[in-house]
């Protein structure tokens, strides 16, 4: 249970630090560094808690898909030299207050809310985080996820197909002086407008382009 | 504490959260980084949802974080294909220029 306490705190420090990170650092670069190093500490917490089936694919989702794309976004707008400046301009600096007001208020409004759950009178008393059951966490996932859940999983399904399609019409961009192949103009092409059949005279040739 | 319960997680994704909403407010960069706030605030949603699901002994919750999963991926691709149009359109993704709609 000490380890267990041990490294808890160790990855839930490291997931803070770069969650501070990511906010506060100069470079976009660096941003996208530390969200990384975010999403890997929490999914070794997930792994570590008993979820590892969502563990392994947060790995996958994020730090393979989300953040690539992140990176490359970053790299593809040259973003990367413009550098910070929270406390320079004075248009900005009158944020400041009140967003680490509201969210002081939202993390206080988060703790009393863990608080009071943790004192409520009929509470479920099982403090041991792990299941008990002989099925592992993937295949338990998987039977109640294809079953009960059928319907939600198609529709997220959808949801990655419309954002695809979405993503591809916003960046797509007609160029102008490319050649390209227009299927409907071929086939629709029929023999009377590409072959012409003359009647030509014997011993006086014929012109092409006239 | 030695004992690892459920506060001490809810804890840490009400931290993450928090800090999430901070990127927000706080940020003058561009609007990457505020996207990348968005992240955060569904990790920390997702971290919620989990230490719940894996308390209370119901998968419910990890379904659910695999749904959240999901929409952030889409959302994510969606939101940078905005910025890479907004971009080539007007030249900056500083959030200080983006004035357009007078908001």
């Amino acid at each position: 249970m000490i380890a267990h306490a041990i490294f808890f705190y160790i990855f839930s420090i490291i997931a803070v630090i770069s969650a501070i990170m990511v906010t506060a650092s100069k470079n976009t670069v660096h941003s996208v560094f530390f969200l990384i190093l975010d999403f890997i500490s929490i999914s070794c917490l997930f792994i570590m808690i008993g979820a590892e089936f969502l563990g392994m694919i947060m790995l996958i989702v994020y730090v393979g898909a989300v953040a690539v794309l992140f990176l490359f976004v970053v790299m593809m707008l040259n973003v990367a030299q413009q550098k910070n400046q929270w406390f320079q301009s004075k248009s900005s600096s009158r944020h400041i207050p009140i967003g680490l007001i509201i969210s002081t208020i939202i993390f206080f409004e988060l703790i009393i809310v863990v608080g009071g759950w943790k004192y409520k009178p009929d509470l479920v008393n099982s403090t041991n985080l792990s299941f008990t059951s002989d099925l592992t966490n993937t295949h338990s996932l998987g039977k109640i996820l294809y079953t009960d859940y059928i319907h939600i999983f198609q529709i997220s399904g959808m949801i990655l197909l419309i954002s695809m399609i979405g993503a591809i019409v916003l960046t797509y961009r007609q160029r102008e002086g490319v050649k390209k192949q227009s299927y409907l103009k071929q086939i629709s092409r029929e023999r009377s407008e590409g072959v012409d059949v003359l009647d030509i005279p014997s011993n006086k040739g014929v012109k092409i382009d006239e | 504490m030695s004992e690892i319960g459920l506060g001490h997680y809810l804890t840490l994704s009400a931290v993450i959260f928090s800090i999430g909403v901070i990127g927000i407010f706080l940020n003058r960069k561009n609007i990457i980084v505020i996207l990348m706030s968005i992240e955060l605030i569904l990790l920390a949603v997702n971290i919620n949802l989990v230490s719940f699901s894996i308390y209370l002994n119901d998968l419910s919750g990890q379904v659910f974080t695999l749904f959240i999963l999901t929409v952030a991926a889409a959302e994510a691709a969606i939101g940078l294909a905005i910025i890479v149009v907004y971009y080539r359109n007007s030249g900056t993704i500083r959030v200080e220029e983006i004035d357009k709609l007078k908001g």
